[in-house]
Parts: structure tokens; sequence; C-alpha cells
């Protein structure tokens, strides 16, 4: 019961502020209530058992990424917002109309699911003998995926290269 | 589930409607946040990590991708000094 108090808290939160950070005009405070929507991102995670993914998201996403987007922010110091230039040819409704069926179809595979259960999966954990969240994580990541992760850290890798070769002044 | 197609949903709407680049990249970082919480919710539910590894590599491609983005970001501005994506025509034929 606290659980789901939890969850649903939780989840208030979290779509409370991801309305802000879509509707703000202004970026920095958008930037900030992203801080502030993976913080609780992360919070949902230690609810649903991933202590590490919590930890994870709390260094990369909210230490890491969210203060690139606020060195970009300054960076670009705006004297002229971008909302105040109104395209003739902008269609603000095709984005709405858009996101609505969007919508429509999750909806419909929502209900459609809720129809006809998925049948019982296997428990897999017996598989991994290993306990604790981090270490089977862990175990996973070197075992299984140890391919995947190595092309991510190449990904990792190249992006960096990236960029900063866009982002320096003369090549 | 439910919070994570609302969540994606908002996403989506942040990516079609705002003109401001910045706020559509902060849009994608909502859509991959969404898609990481039900890989979790399916990982707790079927008691399996497999969900969690998954998501540690959308957050290692979504770190990725806002670098690279950002720094787009910042060497067209330096060109255009702007970040309206309506002005952004550069190759437009």
């Amino acid at each position: 019961m606290g659980q789901a108090i939890a969850f649903y808290g939780l989840s208030f939160f979290i779509l409370f502020f991801a309305v802000l950070v879509v509707s703000t005009k202004d970026t920095v405070h958008s930037v900030l209530f992203l801080v502030l929507d993976f913080l609780f991102v992360a919070a949902l995670y230690v609810l649903l058992g991933a202590q590490f993914l919590a930890a994870i998201q709390v260094l990369v996403y909210a230490g890491g990424i969210v203060v690139l987007y606020l060195f970009v922010v300054m960076l670009v110091n705006l004297k002229r917002p971008p909302e105040a230039y109104e395209d003739p040819h902008r269609r603000t409704n095709l984005g709405f109309a858009l996101a609505a069926s969007v919508l429509l179809e999750v909806g419909a595979i929502a209900t459609y699911g809720y129809a006809s259960p998925a049948p019982a999966l296997a428990r897999a954990s017996e598989v991994f003998p290993v306990s604790g969240n981090t270490e089977e994580v862990g175990w996973l990541l070197y075992t299984s995926y140890l391919i995947p992760f190595e092309i991510a850290s190449m990904l990792l890798l190249v992006a960096m290269i990236g960029a900063i070769v866009l982002a320096k002044r003369e090549l | 589930m439910l919070l994570s197609a609302a969540l994606f949903i908002i996403g989506v709407v942040g990516v079609m409607v705002r003109r401001n680049i910045i706020i559509i990249f902060m849009s994608i970082e909502l859509i991959l946040n969404a898609v990481n919480i039900n890989l979790v919710a399916f990982s707790a539910q079927l008691q399996n990590a497999i969900g969690q590894v998954f998501a540690v590599f959308v957050i290692a491609v979504a770190a990725a991708e806002a670098a690279v983005g950002l720094g787009i970001i910042l060497a067209f501005y330096r060109n255009k000094e702007t970040v309206n994506i309506d002005e952004m025509n550069l190759m437009r034929w």
C-alpha cells in the first residue's frame, strides 16, 4: 500500500516536472526542471529495485548531461528568444495532432494488452545465482552482454571525439 | 507502463511544438527516460536484470547523443547566431 502511494506520488512529480520542462519559456528554468525530473526518476528506480541504475541516473543524467545543457544554454546567450520569431509556415497544431495520434496508439496497445494478458514468463532469476542488484547487473554486463558493452564504449569514444571536433573554433 | 507512455507523449509534444532546439533536445532526453522507466519496470516485474542492462546501454547512448547534439548546436550558433529550428535551413536546396 505504501509502495503504491510512493509510486503514484513519484509519477505525479515526474509528469508535472516533464510538463514544466516542455512548457517553460525560460530555457535555464527548463534545464533545472529537467534535473528535478531526473532525480524523481532515480527515486522511482530505487522503488523498482534498481539501485545501481538509480545511482547511474543521478551521476550521468543529473550530474553530467544536465551540466552540459547548462553550459550550452549559458554559451548561446540569446538576445532574441526563438519563440518571439513567428514563422507563417509553422504548423503547431500538426504537432499536437501527431502527439494525439501517438497517444491513441499507445492507448490502443494498453487496452489490448490488458484485454489479453501475456502468458506467464518463466522466471529467469534462477539462472544467475548471484544476489544483490549491482552484482547481478555487473555479472550480466561482463558475461552475456560483453560485446554490446564494448561497442557502447566505442560509441562513447567516437561521440567524444566528434563533439570536440564540432565544438572547435577552427579545424 | 502508463507513466512511461505519458512521459513519452510529453516528450513528443515537446519535440513537435517548441522552436528552441535546446528544449527539443531535452524533450528527446525525456523520451529516452520514458523508455528506461519501461525497461526497469519490466525488469522488476519479471525478476530479471537484463532490462536494467539495456537501460544502462540506453543511458550511454543518450550521453553520446547529448554530447554530439550540443556540439552541433554550438557550431551552428557560432555561424548563425540562432537556436530557432525554423531558421535552420542550411541544407535546403
